[in-house]
């Protein structure tokens, strides 16, 4: 009963990590590198939460998030990409503009309580005993990140769409030469990454915690956007990243408890360290192996490109 | 381009949130800095709330420009190195973390007068003001003791300084006045704003068996929980009846205009001076939230506790009460003095969890 319990909070809080950061991933992969992730979510957070309180409906709630960071995105591309400005200095101004752009467009939401999405419950599978209940009595947000995971992953290695994304990734020069449309490939990441981002926004104001509050994505973008390397660009391990963060944060809190029911004293502070402690010995392992995480990386990450040079 | 971005970021950072508003020669002016934003529900919008009030009293001859969103650490001096410079004569720094920053200011502008909220440091033009939170804690403890029918409370919490150690500690010593065996759960969040991780907190101690939850952390997220789960909660720093109108047994509600308005006045008249406030419930700085969702004579109780600790006849810390291990600290009828409270760095008994030192 419990650990069904713990299993559930640990989805929950690791979903909208998964969904930011496969965004991201598929940015990325098209040689972009977005560090506007928390402002896009933000902006999803807020787009979701005010469309669900005026249309009354949570669904389409999800739909005005993910246009949210969608449309927010595409500020990033056009100034990365069309007037070819530096991205990394792009990406954080952008999370600085989503942050206050998103309080001042929030302002009359603050205090009201939200609108919850309702999980789904999948006829016969969802009568699974112990399993049941976890996987497929969930929300749509959780039913869209596992569905990412399987269609990213396929897109990516499985078709010729994208291994022209991934070839623009590695050398743009090299894909304008054949031909590819870079820029416009480019565009369609970057606005895929602000979808994402926009939809695990939603998940925060609709789901996670049903409410509008300045700044409560609270440095999730940043660790969704730490995610992507820690997977090393490939989509399964993205999702078995934000798991195990999820996982190492929510079982600190138990930690805490039944630590107290034992007399047994974990610094609380310790404990909250986890979860980047866990972060950081992954990436060590991981980076062990030089030509793996060479051949995943994408090499024209963060260049700019222009056209007709 | 990556030089024009990035100082537009860098103006951005300073600007979000920025209200200063134009000079205004004739008019005095008092300052506030913020640490969140001053509609977070919770911390920051009850200090705009008495900020407002000031304006309304005595908006004819002051003005009262603020900045919210200054983060804690080396950022906060420079705001309110900002502030000062401005030409404010009066500049509340309204969170624990501005304290060191605030008081190297003031030393560099010795003609400024400088008020730190909930710090311990003063100076010739530092003072200090502090609510009595724990005085509603302890009423808050009563009815949890009341209600709580397993006798095991939750108490989401956020650093381990001396505000949050009294409050915890009151909470308990209130519900062992009702119930002597009530034991509480405490979870550190390392946050005071994270609606994310705060109702994780709140879903892990719902979990592990509490079955009334309280909060020192600024969103309603826990409280949203509770209302979910059917359990009950107590709000704080603002009323937090909207996230649960059948959840909400109690909140502590900041209070701090009327303390605003006395000390502007004070500057205005000259007679203002140095020193450490420390006042509560009977003050005013401090309100209890409608008692809602909870049986008559709880009610009752809760009310007639209140109005004797705004008489002076009862107060929250009074022996005998053991510490958390045990031994002595206040010997029947003694009251616990106020640099006690004021640097509380241990738990008393019933209080489960070890104190992070």
């Amino acid at each position: 009963m419990i650990f069904e319990a713990i299993l559930l909070t640990i989805i929950t809080a690791s979903t909208p990590l998964v969904i930011a950061s496969l965004g991201e991933l598929v940015t990325e992969r098209a040689g972009v590198l977005n560090l506007g992730v928390e402002g896009m979510m933000i902006m999803g957070a807020v787009g979701a939460f005010a469309v669900a309180q005026m249309t009354g409906s949570p669904y389409i709630g999800v739909i005005a998030g993910i246009v949210s960071g969608a449309v927010f995105s595409l500020l990033f591309g056009f100034l990365t990409l069309t007037l070819v400005a530096n991205q990394v200095a792009t990406g954080l101004a952008l999370t600085i503009l989503g942050l206050g752009a998103s309080g001042m467009l929030g302002e009359s939401f603050v205090g009201i309580p939200g609108i919850k999405l309702p999980a789904i419950a999948i006829p016969l599978l969802s009568d699974i005993p112990f399993i049941g209940p976890i996987l497929f009595k969930q929300d749509i947000a959780f039913y869209l990140s596992i569905a990412l995971v399987l269609g990213i992953n396929w897109f990516l290695f499985r078709t010729r769409a994208g291994l022209k994304l991934r070839a623009i990734g590695d050398s743009h020069g090299s894909a304008h030469a054949l031909g590819i449309n870079v820029i416009r490939t480019r565009y369609l990441a970057v606005m895929f990454g602000g979808a994402c981002a926009g939809l695990a926004g939603a998940q925060l104001s609709l789901i996670y915690t049903p409410q509008w509050v300045e700044n409560m994505s609270a440095g999730r973008g940043w660790i969704a956007l730490a995610l992507v390397v820690f997977a090393s660009w490939r989509p399964w391990r993205v999702l078995i990243g934000g798991y195990l963060f999820g996982a190492v944060g929510i079982a600190q809190l138990h930690a805490q408890i039944i630590g107290q029911e034992f007399g047994i004293a974990i610094p609380a502070q310790f404990l909250s360290m986890l979860p980047y402690v866990a972060t950081v010995v992954v990436l060590v392992l991981i980076s062990q192996n030089r030509r793996t995480t060479l051949i995943n990386t994408p090499a024209s990450l963060g260049k700019p490109f222009v056209p007709d040079r | 381009m990556k030089k024009l971005l990035l100082s537009f970021a860098a103006s951005a950072a300073v600007l979000v949130g920025a209200a200063v508003t134009a000079e205004a020669a004739d008019k005095t002016k008092v300052c506030f800095i913020y640490v969140g934003s001053r509609t977070d529900g919770g911390w920051t919008q009850a200090h705009e709330l008495g900020r407002q009030e000031l304006e309304k009293a005595l908006g004819d001859k002051i003005e009262t420009p603020f900045l919210e969103n200054v983060p804690e650490g080396p950022d906060a001096e420079r705001a309110i190195e900002r502030m000062a410079r401005s030409g404010c004569s009066l500049v509340f720094t309204t969170s624990f973390g501005f304290m060191d920053a605030t008081l190297k200011v003031a030393q560099k502008f010795p003609k400024v007068k400088f008020e730190h909220a909930t710090g311990y440091k003063t100076a010739e033009n530092v003072s200090t003001y502090n609510s009595r939170f724990y005085e509603g804690r302890f009423i808050n403890g009563q009815i949890a003791g009341a209600i709580s029918k397993k006798g095991v409370g939750g108490y989401i919490a956020s650093f381990p300084i001396p505000e949050v150690v009294a409050g915890i500690n009151a909470f308990v010593t209130g519900a062992r006045t009702v119930n002597p065996d009530f034991k509480l759960k405490v979870v550190w969040a390392n946050t005071w704003f994270d609606p994310g991780k705060e109702a994780d907190a709140a879903k892990a101690l719902i979990d592990q068996g509490v079955d009334i939850l309280t909060q020192h952390t600024d969103t309603t997220a826990p409280m949203q929980v509770a209302a979910e789960r059917g359990i009950q909660a107590f709000g704080q720093a603002s009323d937090m009846i909207k996230a649960g109108p059948k959840t909400q047994l109690s909140a502590i509600v900041d209070t701090w205009g009327p303390y605003y308005i006395k000390r502007t006045n004070a500057l205005l008249d000259g007679t203002w001076k140095s020193e450490q406030s420390f006042d509560g419930l009977k003050d005013g700085i401090l309100t209890m939230a409608p008692y809602t969702n909870m049986p008559d004579d709880v009610k009752a109780k809760a009310e007639a506790t209140e109005a004797k600790i705004k008489s002076g006849e009862i107060a929250p810390f009074t022996g005998p009460l053991n510490k958390q291990d045990g031994t002595p600290w206040l010997k029947a009828g003694e009251k616990a003095d106020d640099g006690t409270i004021l640097g509380m760095n241990f738990y008393v008994e019933g209080v489960e969890d070890k104190l992070p030192q």
